[in-house]
Parts: structure tokens; C-alpha cells; sequence
């Protein structure tokens, strides 16, 4: 009587469609940096790149354009005047990109504009952030710096987990702390650094063949590669909420990850004669109803989210909702593949294989 | 098989009652209600992006007080050395901080750096140079550990003078902090008029009287050749007709007194031109010392000097005895005030600058809590449906531990005295998700059993124990990331991270634990192989 969306019985060839998913992947990463490369790296919202932002409410119906017009005319730098909403809230986004004024400078001379402008209509600061450029850089710095050290504790923990070989892991550790010792040492640029991290992580992974670890980690460099990709093909800003909802989804698309691992692990310790291939996909075919249901059901309150939430936590509504869907393509299709990729051959094991393995373990 | 149910479900019903007693105080209204009187104080703390208020980064200028206080231990060193019958010219402070000095007689150099070694341990001598005229140049520099004393103690100062200007204010429960890289973080909740906010915060009020020179003829000065001890500076004076104009004026540099010795200001209004005026009242020493002043210096000017800016300089007609002076300007009553309360704090040892200013008006505030609930209330209320029509019986189960899961989370950040933001929200509404993901999980695994041919009550316990590993597996990676997040991460991402830990470690609880007994007790009233709504 209960309600099935993936039929108990299903058995799609995961592994068999890996390479048009690796496509798809590969297709949308490439979109994504050439949207960043063309408009010259990720926009940075005030909290990265340092500026003034201020909000505010019209009692009255106000054009855009009109108050564009009068901001305009104060040749404050780097203005940009946005609408908030919808048209009959007449609440609007002014910002600018002065770092060497104050905050009071640019307000002082934003209510000038507005009272000469816009004389007899009644209006509000309803929000008002200034992010000196100090700030602004260590802003910056700080939300690469907990991108590195979620790379390496997801890196340990995977390994450790998964593989029972702590000691590969902390091997691991050991020469990703060593390398970006030495990439700081010659002072090389924060954003190389965690390249560098991920770089030295993934060829470590390989070296150690921690492929399990491997395989979480290529998911979630997709992952966030995909989402930074669309948010810049979307012309959106980045924040401090939106690297807040970056990471989240790395925990995320990870909790579903170690969902399809757990399984794999689980059959892999039964005897069985399957390949691996045939083991993977059948892990991610049992697990594909939870899957579904947990990414749907988080879909579906994150869309709550960004429908009812207000304009403060919109875009990082949005990032979240990008996220799930990638985060979730990736768990079935990035994470699992990657692992039947890397293992070599011999490894792999078919029914005859499997069962001389099986008898030179007994002598 | 159903062994310990009742102490399971005792201690259950013991954690919601806390969590309720816990919870119920922020809502609304209640305190007014028969129940408020028996409920503890707990209210769960807003964050400024819910509750509207000023949040401000300062940076404090450390290295200029530490050059400040260079110069003024050049000045004691020339005193004490001429204590010793020592002659010591031209101390000069450095950028660095270095202290250049010239000796005089050369074959005192022994006695010089005894005096240098026993009154000022702080400084080394870095260099010392013959000169012509029998004179050494000595360059001395400070000790690093007398350098890093000086930074602390300056950055303990501001945070002094700070909290008591905002505490004069009249700011309820403001949150001043010091953080590294000579910052200082205040918070303050429920203002709204960050212009004022920083204006008082970040005056230096470095209050000067000095003396005006008026025998620099108007040519020279159009130069702005002053000579020698002088500098010149502007002052704002009224012309006839109202209107304000500055001036140049020229002062002697040395301050003849400082506000150090203020024990009291005060807004004061003129009765002949309603224009208000701060009035000054001196401690005992500070009167002496206003009274020596004013007695040398009759039918001179006295300027008022704050932070640079010259206010007022009136002509001193006779001495002033009983410590009291008063700063006129053409200030408004508002500024008046600010400037009083400024002077009652004391000045700031350092000048401070604003480096980071968040402002969230009420409304905002106000519109964003009513955005969140209304987002979680809808995300909610989407899950129990789904869970109900989806797992039926089970699914109620799910939604009970749900409903209790939002219970614990905001009982947690109550007891904790964490901070709810509006990202905090977000984090609420996620784990939502992620505690229904558990139950799921089990679901999925009993379904899976049961497919298996496995009995109900079999089904159940299998799932339950397989799918524990793998929940408390997946939850690390997510804790993990809170627990980075929450490292990195400022204010609103903080309740953020909060949110999510304390949400996913209740979903443990919740999922694991308190859905457990619902099923147990739904299996123990019926027959063994009666089939399960799942």
C-alpha cells in the first residue's frame, strides 16, 4: 500500500552511461570557466571585494531609473542600483565600490542625491554595510582557507574510514600540510594555494591509490566547480553566505557519497562473484530510492527557503538548490564511476577470478 | 526484545520537557501568560541581522600610539638627564619607532647610559655617532617585549574607553570584543544610526589647550611661516551675520594642558544665543594646573584644541580658579551631548578607524524573521505530508521526531546562549532535511528487509542497526563542514554552523533513538506477523 518512487527492482547500468555523464560533467565545468574566464574571474559581492552597500525603501512608487539617474550624478565609483523585489515594494540596492571613503561619505552623499532628487518622498536605510578593503582581503582569505581545510579533513576522514589505512591518510596529510608549507614559503597567491591543495590531494589520493577518497574528492571539486560555474553564467555575487553555502553542499553531496560507499563496502564484504562494476551498480541501485527521497525532500525545503526566505538569504537559497541537484548527479555519477576507473583490472574480479582468489586465499 | 521501553520512554519524555521548558520563553507574550511565571529565563539570543542594530569592525591605529609614546619618552629623557646635570638635545621620534638624541660632552657618555639603563630599561641603544662639537648622536630603538606590552595595553585602553562611551550612551546590552590584528568588534542592538554610532565610538578626543600666538604678522603667515615651537592650524569662527568661516590661527605647539584631568563634562546651552557649549570640570591637580596657566598667560588666547581642531580660543581675562572651562562651537544639542560623553570617557589612546559597519534597520530585522518562519513553516509542513503519505504509519513516526528535532535544536541554542541568525534559520530548515534523511534511511533499509522476507519486528531491528553506522557515517562529514564553517566563518555564518551541529547531533537522538521506541511500542500491541505500514 506504500508509495514507491524507484521501483525496488531497478537496475540501471550506471557504470555502462559513466561516460556521457562524464561528458555532461566535463561539458558543464568547461561552460562554467569560460563564463569566468570571459568576465574575468568570480564577481565579488562587498564582503570580498570591500564597498559600500546600501538598502533602501521608498514610501512612495519609485523608478529605477530616476534614482539611477540621481545616484548617477553624484559620479560615485563602481555604482550599481538594483531593485529589491518586486516593483511595488520601491525597495532598491545601491552599491558602490569605494574603499577609500567612509561609509558615511557615501551615505552622506547618497541622502544628498535623494533629498534633492527625490524631495517630499519618504524613504529608509534599511541596511547599510561597508567592507573596508583590510576586511575585505581577509574575508577573502579566510573563506579559502576553510575550503583547504575541508579538503584535507574530508581527505583524512574518507580514507580513514573507507579504507581502513589511517596511516595512507595521515600519510596524506602529512605531505599536503609539507606542500602547502612550501607553496606559502615562496609566497605564492592564496588562490594558488588551494589549488594547489586539491592538486596535491588528488595526486596523493592516486599515488596512495586511496580511490575511495579519490572519488569524494573529484565529486566535490564538481560539485562546487558546476555551482560556481552557474552562479557566474548567472551573473551572481559572491559572498560570504554563498562559500557558507558552498561547503555546506560539499557536506552534503558527501553525506550522499558515503550513502552509495557504505553499500559498496557492505556487498564487497559479502562473498559474492559479482565484478566490481556489477557491485557498484547494484550499490547505487539499492541506495537510488534514498537517494531520491533525501535530495527531494532537501530540495523541497531549500526551495521553501528561497521562495519564502526574503531577499537577505536568496542567493544563498539559490546556490543550495544548484548544489543538491548537482551534488546528487555527482554522488551517482561521479564519486562511484571514479572508483571503477581507478581500480586496475586485476582488481576488478569476474566470477572465475574471483573464485581462484578465493582458493589461493584457503592455501 | 522490547526491554527497557519504559526507561526509554521515560527519558524521552524527560528531554522533551526541558526542551519545552527551554524553548517557551522566546515565544511571544508568554511571560504574560500563568505559564511564564514558572519558566525559566532562557530566551534564545537574536543575532543583529534579525533584531536590527550596528555591527562595527574598528581598527586601532597601535602603531601611532606606540610613535606617541616614543615622543613622550624623549621629553623624559631630556628631564631626567638634565635631573643628572646632563644636557640632552633635540630628542626626536622616528617612524619605526626609533629616538634620535644628541648628547652634549662627549666624555659623559658613561653617566648618559647608566641613566638610560636604569630609568629606561625599554630602550636599547641601537647606534651612537661622534659629532662635531664634542656631541654623540645616540639612536635607541624599544625592546620587542616592551613593544608588544604597549600594543596590548593600547588595545585594552580603547576597549575601556569604548565600552564606557557606549555604555554612557545608553546602549542595552552592547558586545565589544577584542580580536587579532588590533581589531575591536562592538555590536550594537538596536541602534540605527551608524553616523552617530561611529562618531562617538571613534572620536579620538585628544583634548589640547594651547596657546595663541598672535604676533605672527599676516604676511608671514600667508606663507605659512610661523616658526619656530609654532604650528598653525584653522578655527571656525561666526561672522556677523551667523555664517562660519575659518580661519587660520596660529598656536604654540606645546599644549599647556591636556583633558587628562577631566572629571566631568556636560551639554550646556548659552543663554544668549541658544547655541549649546560643553562645560568642563577639572579634578583637583587639573585645577591647579588650569589656574597656573591661565594666571601666566593674562590677556593672551586660549585655544581649545580637539583632536587637532581648533573650537574655540577666548581671550583669558583673568585667572580661572575652581576648574571649570567650557568648549563653545557652533554645536547642535545632539553634539553637544556626544561630545560631552566622549570627554567623560576619556580619549582613545590611539586613533581608531572603521574598517568593517553592517546596519540592519528594524523592518529588515523584522521582515526577515517573518521570511524565516514562514520558510521553515512551509518546508515543514511539505516534509510531513510527504513523509506521512509516503512511509504512512511510519511516516508519522518521522514527523513526531521531526517536529521534536526543531524543538531540540532551538532548546539547544537556547541553553547554549548561542546566537540565532538568519542563516541560522537556513541552517534549521536544512537539518529538517537531513533528520528526515535518517528516518529515510531506515525506512529504506526496513522496506529493503522486508523485501527480503524478513518479519516486521526482525525488518525493523535490522534496519534500525544497519542503518545507524551509516547515518552516524554520513552526519561526520556534515558536522566536519559546520565545525570549519563555524572556525572561519563571522557572526551570521556562525549561527549557521551552530544551527546545523546542534540540529544534525538531535536528529541522532531523534531519529535514532525516539523514532525507535514509537515503533517498538506500535509493534508490541500487535500480533507478531501482522504486516507493518512502512
Amino acid at each position: 500500500m506504500s508509495f514507491h518512487f524507484i521501483k525496488p527492482d531497478t537496475k540501471i547500468d550506471f557504470i555502462g552511461l559513466r561516460f556521457y555523464a562524464f561528458a555532461l560533467s566535463a561539458l558543464m565545468i568547461v561552460i562554467g570557466l569560460v563564463s569566468l574566464g570571459m568576465k574575468g574571474g568570480p564577481r565579488y559581492g562587498i564582503d570580498f571585494a570591500g564597498g559600500v552597500i546600501i538598502q533602501a525603501k521608498f514610501e512612495a512608487p519609485t523608478k529605477l531609473d530616476d534614482l539611477k539617474k540621481s545616484l548617477e550624478a553624484t559620479n560615485l565609483p563602481g555604482l550599481v542600483v538594483q531593485q529589491m523585489g518586486q516593483d511595488k515594494d520601491n525597495d532598491f540596492l545601491i552599491r558602490t565600490s569605494t574603499t577609500d571613503e567612509t561609509s558615511d561619505a557615501v551615505q552622506k552623499t547618497v541622502t544628498a542625491a535623494l533629498n534633492k532628487d527625490f524631495a517630499g518622498t519618504k524613504y529608509a536605510f534599511k541596511r547599510i554595510e561597508m567592507v573596508g578593503p583590510k576586511v575585505g582581503e581577509d574575508l577573502r582569505g579566510k573563506a579559502l582557507e576553510a575550503m583547504y581545510y575541508a579538503i584535507l579533513l574530508i581527505a583524512i576522514y574518507i580514507s580513514g574510514r573507507f579504507e581502513h589505512r589511517w596511516m595512507a591518510a595521515g600519510l596524506m596529510a602529512a605531505g599536503l600540510f609539507a606542500g602547502m608549507t612550501a607553496l606559502q614559503y615562496i609566497n605564492a597567491p592564496q588562490i594558488w594555494l588551494v589549488f594547489g591543495a586539491l592538486a596535491i590531494t588528488l595526486v596523493l589520493c592516486f599515488v596512495l591509490k586511496l580511490n575511495y577518497a579519490l572519488g569524494a574528492i573529484a565529486a566535490l571539486i564538481h560539485d562546487v566547480m558546476v555551482t560556481v560555474g552557474i552562479f557566474s553564467i548567472m551573473n551572481k555575487e559572491f559572498d560570504l553566505t554563498i562559500i557558507a553555502a558552498l561547503l555546506t553542499l560539499i557536506g552534503f553531496s558527501l553525506n550522499d557519497t558515503i550513502i552509495v560507499y557504505d553499500r559498496i563496502r557492505e556487498i564487497r564484504g559479502q562473498r559474492t562473484d559479482e565484478t566490481l562494476n556489477q557491485i557498484i551498480n547494484r550499490s547505487v541501485n539499492q541506495t537510488l530510492s534514498r537517494t531520491t527521497l533525501t535530495s527531494g525532500l532537501a530540495f523541497l525545503s531549500v526551495l521553501s527557503l528561497y521562495i519564502f526566505g526574503g531577499q537577505v538569504i536568496h542567493d544563498f537559497a539559490l546556490a543550495m538548490l544548484i548544489g543538491i541537484v548537482v551534488g546528487t548527479f555527482s554522488s551517482i555519477y561521479v564519486a562511484a564511476p571514479v572508483i571503477a576507473t581507478l581500480t586496475p583490472p586485476e582488481d576488478h574480479g569476474t566470477p572465475q577470478t574471483g573464485a581462484i582468489k578465493t582458493a589461493k586465499a584457503k592455501a | 526484545m522490547y526491554r527497557n521501553l519504559r526507561w526509554r520512554l521515560l527519558l524521552t519524555l524527560a528531554v522533551m520537557t526541558v526542551a519545552l521548558a527551554l524553548v517557551l520563553p522566546s515565544v511571544p507574550g508568554i511571560h504574560k501568560t500563568a505559564l511564564g511565571k514558572i519558566l525559566p529565563d532562557t530566551a534564545i539570543n537574536l543575532g543583529l541581522d534579525l533584531k536590527g542594530g550596528i555591527h562595527l569592525t574598528l581598527g586601532v591605529d597601535v602603531d601611532k600610539a606606540i610613535d606617541n609614546n616614543m615622543a613622550s619618552m624623549g621629553q623624559d629623557i631630556k628631564a631626567s638627564a638634565r635631573e643628572e646635570n646632563l644636557a640632552v638635545l633635540k630628542p626626536t621620534a622616528l617612524p619605526g619607532p626609533r629616538l634620535e638624541a644628541v648628547l652634549v660632552g662627549a666624555d659623559k657618555q658613561d653617566a648618559f647610559e647608566k641613566l638610560l639603563q636604569k630609568q629606561f630599561p625599554n630602550l636599547k641603544i641601537d647606534a651612537k655617532e661622534a659629532q662635531p662639537e664634542d656631541r654623540v648622536k645616540y639612536l635607541l630603538s624599544m625592546t620587542p617585549d616592551y613593544k608588544k606590552y604597549l600594543a596590548k595595553l593600547t588595545l585594552d585602553q580603547a576597549v575601556k574607553t569604548i565600552r564606557n562611551r557606549i555604555d554612557q550612551f545608553g546602549v542595552a546590552e552592547p558586545d565589544i570584543r577584542r580580536q587579532e590584528g588590533n581589531r575591536i568588534q562592538v555590536q550594537l542592538p538596536g541602534l540605527q544610526d551608524p553616523e552617530r554610532a561611529i562618531a562617538v565610538i571613534g572620536k579620538t578626543a585628544h583634548l589640547e589647550f594651547k596657546i595663541v600666538d598672535d604676533s605672527v604678522d599676516p604676511a608671514s603667515l600667508a606663507q605659512g611661516l610661523v616658526g619656530p615651537g609654532r604650528e598653525l592650524s584653522t578655527i571656525v569662527v561666526r561672522g556677523p551675520k551667523g555664517q562660519t568661516v575659518e580661519q587660520p590661527i596660529v598656536l604654540k605647539k606645546d599644549a599647556v594642558m591636556t583633558g587628562e584631568y577631566i572629571t566631568d563634562a556636560r551639554a550646556t546651552i548659552e543663554q544668549n544665543n541658544n547655541q549649546f557649549s560643553v562645560s568642563l570640570t577639572f579634578n583637583a591637580r587639573g585645577a591647579k594646573v588650569f589656574e597656573r596657566v591661565t594666571e601666566e598667560n593674562i590677556k593672551k588666547r586660549l585655544a581649545i584644541v580637539l583632536d587637532g581642531k581648533c573650537y574655540s580660543a577666548p581671550v583669558i581675562q583673568d585667572k580661572i580658579a575652581g576648574g571649570k572651562a567650557q568648549i563653545t562651537g557652533n554645536f547642535s544639542q545632539e553634539e553637544a551631548r556626544d561630545l560631552a560623553i566622549v570627554l567623560r570617557a576619556g580619549a582613545l589612546p590611539a586613533p581608531v578607524s572603521v574598517l568593517e559597519q553592517r546596519t540592519v534597520g528594524p523592518t529588515l530585522g523584522q521582515e526577515s524573521i517573518d521570511a524565516g518562519i514562514m520558510a521553515t513553516g512551509f518546508a515543514a509542513i511539505a516534509i510531513v505530508l510527504f513523509m506521512a503519505v509516503y512511509y504512512g504509519a511510519a511516516g508519522l513516526f518521522a514527523d513526531f521526531v521531526l517536529l521534536l528535532n526543531i524543538v531540540l535544536t532551538l532548546a539547544g541554542l537556547a541553553a547554549f546562549g548561542a546566537t540565532l541568525t538568519l542563516p541560522g534559520i537556513a541552517g534549521i530548515i536544512l537539518t529538517i532535511a537531513m533528520a528526515v534523511d535518517a528516518n529515510v534511511l531506515i525506512y529504506e533499509r526496513i522496506r529493503e528487509e522486508l523485501r527480503h522476507g524478513l518479519k516486521p519486528a526482525d525488518a525493523v531491528h535490522k534496519g534500525y542497526d544497519r542503518a545507524t553506522l551509516t547515518i552516524l557515517d554520513s552526519n561526520t562529514t556534515n558536522v566536519l563542514v559546520a565545525i570549519i564553517l563555524y572556525q572561519f566563518g563571522t557572526g551570521p555564518i556562525r549561527g549557521f554552523a551552530v544551527t546545523l551541529v546542534l540540529g544534525i547531533v538531535m536528529s541522532m537522538f531523534t531519529a535514532i533513538f525516539v523514532s525507535r521506541i514509537m515503533f517498538d511500542l506500535y509493534l508490541s500491541r500487535r500480533p507478531a506477523d501482522a504486516p507493518v505500514s512502512i
